[in-house]
């Protein structure tokens, strides 16, 4: 059975997002749902956490390289920001590289797909969300 | 304010492990401010239970509730509805808090989430520090507006020490030495000469050592 992945990206709509107009590989074997964020400074711990609850197999944050960041200090903060996340992804059980931060430009549309293809490994390696397993499990048992 | 710093994830989830129904409460008191434990963090904690009492194979519910402040009984009172056929209230209050839900809700099991850490305010964005005491009998009008009862390792009120180095305490690098801040702030005030006079011996039963504290005001009473 081919597993497709289910990836939520958090992406800065100055930068990251630009990219997106060309979409990720299409081989990749991974469903993107992508959030739009006016910075990735603005990245929130709830909906990092609320999309792991949901079931997702990876989540990034992709925000502009340090030195073009439309607000300075945004992506730097956004970093900053997720340390408090993947601590809490390590205390619930959850694989903490589940979670992956790309600086990436606006002008990085081919470097898109490259990271479509490292997450897709990165699901691959890691497995499904075990919390999605369980419910799954579950709910096949209720049946 | 008071700052309280989140225990860690496992303890809080090893406390309520054993009961199904779970009612995070955060507090919009002086945690929300020092970033510890309000709505958001309220929130997040709920969510990362869930995750983890979901991948542990534990059944029940994790809800979430923020109170305007939880040392106030008539805010706790309106957590009645939501607390009931709870088995166990999480509260991201200080410690005071945590006894006002414990007081009310006598059977639900009600434990802390936060380490109440000290009386203190924000020095930037994400630090904090500790400045008072709680002695019960301020001398900062003495001391030019520096705390030597907490801000001195030894709350020592006829200062420095031994320990006092290059404006440093021996207890830490990082720490100035009080007395150093004292003698510096008195003196571009004008007034060093003040630190010539022999503190007296503080009475200590203003502070922790006459027990537990109360305050009635008869004017205030209803």
């Amino acid at each position: 059975m081919i597993h497709k992945g289910k990836v939520v990206g958090f992406v800065c709509k100055f930068c990251a997002l630009l990219n997106f107009d060309l979409g990720p590989a299409p081989e990749a074997a991974i469903h993107i749902e992508v959030v739009e964020l006016p910075c990735a400074g603005r990245i929130d711990s709830r909906a990092v956490l609320t999309a792991f609850e949901h079931g997702a197999d990876a989540v990034f944050v992709m925000g502009c390289p340090t030195h073009e960041c439309m607000n300075i200090n945004g992506s730097r903060r956004a970093e900053q920001r997720l340390l408090r996340v993947w601590e809490i992804l390590g205390s619930v059980g959850l694989n903490r590289n589940r979670l992956v931060f790309y600086p990436v430009s606006g002008t990085e549309g081919p470097h898109l797909s490259q990271i479509a293809r490292e997450l897709e490994e990165r699901v691959v390696q890691l497995g499904p969300n075990p919390l999605r397993l369980r419910r799954q499990g579950k709910e096949l048992q209720e049946q | 304010m008071i700052i309280a710093e989140q225990k860690p994830l496992a303890e809080i989830a090893e406390s309520v492990q054993d009961v199904a129904k779970v009612l995070v409460v955060g507090c919009g008191g002086c945690v929300t401010v020092c970033l510890s434990g309000g709505e958001n963090e309220a929130e997040v904690l709920a969510s990362a239970l869930r995750i983890k009492r979901g991948i542990d194979g534990i059944a029940g519910e994790v809800g979430q509730v923020t109170v305007e402040r939880q040392c106030d009984p008539e805010y706790v009172a309106k957590l009645d509805t939501a607390v009931d056929g709870i088995d166990a209230v999480v509260s991201l209050a200080c410690g005071v808090g945590v006894q006002f839900l414990a007081e009310r809700y006598s059977k639900t099991v009600v434990v802390p989430a936060q380490n109440t850490k000290f009386a203190g305010g924000t020095v930037e964005h994400g630090v904090w520090e500790e400045r008072c005491g709680l002695c019960g009998e301020c001398v900062l009008a003495a001391t030019g507006g520096i705390c030597p009862i907490i801000r001195c390792s030894k709350s020592l009120l006829n200062g420095p020490c031994g320990g006092s180095a290059q404006g440093y305490c021996e207890v830490g690098k990082d720490i100035p030495c009080a007395w150093v801040m004292i003698y510096e702030r008195l003196k571009k005030l004008g007034r060093e000469a003040s630190l010539c006079e022999i503190a007296a011996v503080k009475d200590w039963s203003k502070s922790r050592d006459g027990g537990p504290r109360k305050i009635v005001r008869e004017d205030l009473r209803l």
